[in-house]
């Protein structure tokens, strides 16, 4: 049991998907303008990791290791579309902010990453549980930046102001900003780590 | 642990086939399932929009309709709703009209009333810089209401007009107040023919 909770909390601070193993950067980057997308945009991609993980941990003994890249990626797509066609239906207002970035997800190298590093060796439960932490670790990396970048680029954070609008830096909601932010983020994650060890 | 297909040829056709197959039955069933649904969404989205933009009292009825109007030099089809009393007098119309902003198309609906007067804009959807030109959707777009083109000039005061840009968004800003132009110039081309169309046929 203990192997399982380190294999979902790994996930979380010590192999951190954005912090640690800088995949998936390309939707961080663009989606965490605001607390709120960040968060919505992991959500999303740990409901696709965890059934990506779970199908193809199920699928690898039928899955030939010269197809498996484009098996898994159809596996991982139809579980976007998927997603993308039931919250279009259910929950309008979350997939007007984020309808751009849900087949982003598809490209996201997180879900693909630990298909192949993760699922597609082990057995289900594990899978499922490195799908979850590996998602919620990716959540926490993508609220966190989106928090930042939200409260130095709008004076808000989840929507809620806190500062007044000319004490705004603008240029920390446009693309620059998201470099400068996670490179901080990282460089001080790199610091707690050291001092920890 | 179970034991890896060998990569034969005809492992491989059969597992991608399989999967492939599966998925492609999968989605076709939920996007069956939830067609409807999403209809409903966009249908209510799209009734929303015209409230938003054209709101009317009384028993109106809307029908929708297509405006042509070549803007510029350039044809350009505008779909719209037009909105009609009980009498089937012409009310106003909401129009679907679009011009390139700095990050790409703006998308909106121009809710206009039989006398030309801009009763409400709404961006249906836009790729602005958040922060600068995204704001356009809150104070910038409120000066459009209750004004008629007739006295106020569809320009960014930089170019003339009586608009006030957008603080470092002047290109968002003048495409928004192009595209309220376009719907303004298209409904006063065809007023002349919604105004007939009330009196159900």
């Amino acid at each position: 049991m203990s192997n399982n909770l380190k294999t979902f909390t790994k996930g979380l601070i010590k192999e951190n998907p954005i912090l640690v193993l800088l995949l998936g950067c390309c939707p961080t980057l663009a989606t965490t303008t605001s607390a709120i997308n960040g968060m919505s945009m992991g959500l999303a991609t740990t409901f696709v990791l965890v059934l990506s993980n779970i199908f193809i941990s199920l699928l690898k003994g039928f899955i030939p290791d010269k197809v498996r890249i484009p098996c898994f990626i159809v596996v991982i797509a139809s579980f976007v579309t998927l997603v993308q066609l039931l919250m279009q239906a259910y929950v309008p207002d979350i997939y007007e902010t984020l309808g751009l970035f849900i087949p982003l997800i598809v490209v996201n190298c997180i879900v693909l990453g630990r298909a192949e590093a993760f699922a597609s060796k082990n057995p289900v439960w594990p899978s499922l549980l490195d799908g979850l932490g590996m998602g919620l670790g990716f959540t926490l990396a993508l609220t966190l930046l989106g928090c930042l970048r939200e409260f130095l680029g709008s004076g808000s954070i989840f929507g809620l102001t806190i500062l007044p609008e000319t004490a705004n830096i603008l240029v920390f909601i446009l693309p620059p900003g998201a470099f400068i932010c996670l490179g901080f983020v990282i460089a001080i994650v790199n610091q707690f780590k050291k001092e920890s060890h | 642990m179970a034991k890896k297909k060998e990569s034969t040829l005809i492992n491989m056709l059969l597992a991608l086939f399989v999967i492939t197959a599966v998925s492609g039955g999968v989605l076709g069933l939920v996007y069956g399932f939830t067609k409807d649904a999403i209809a409903e969404v966009d249908q209510k989205k799209n009734e929303a929009a015209i409230q938003a933009v054209l709101p009317l009292e009384g028993d109106i009825t809307y029908k929708a309709d297509t405006m042509s109007f070549t803007y510029e030099g350039v044809a350009s089809q505008f779909p719209c709703n037009l909105a009609y009393d009980a009498n089937g007098d012409f009310k106003g119309a909401a129009i679907k009209t679009s011009e390139g902003g700095f990050g790409g198309k703006i998308d909106m609906m121009v809710g206009i009333l039989a006398d030309g007067t801009i009763k409400g804009t709404s961006v249906l959807s836009h790729s602005e810089t958040p922060g600068l030109g995204a704001n356009m959707t809150g104070k910038f777009k409120d000066q459009f209401v209750d004004k008629n083109p007739a006295s106020f000039t569809l320009k960014v005061k930089k170019d003339g007009g009586d608009v006030d840009a957008i603080t470092a968004a002047t290109i968002t800003s003048r495409a928004f107040s192009k595209a309220v132009d376009k719907a303004y110039q298209a409904f006063e081309a065809n007023k002349s023919q919604f105004m007939k169309g009330g009196s159900h046929e």
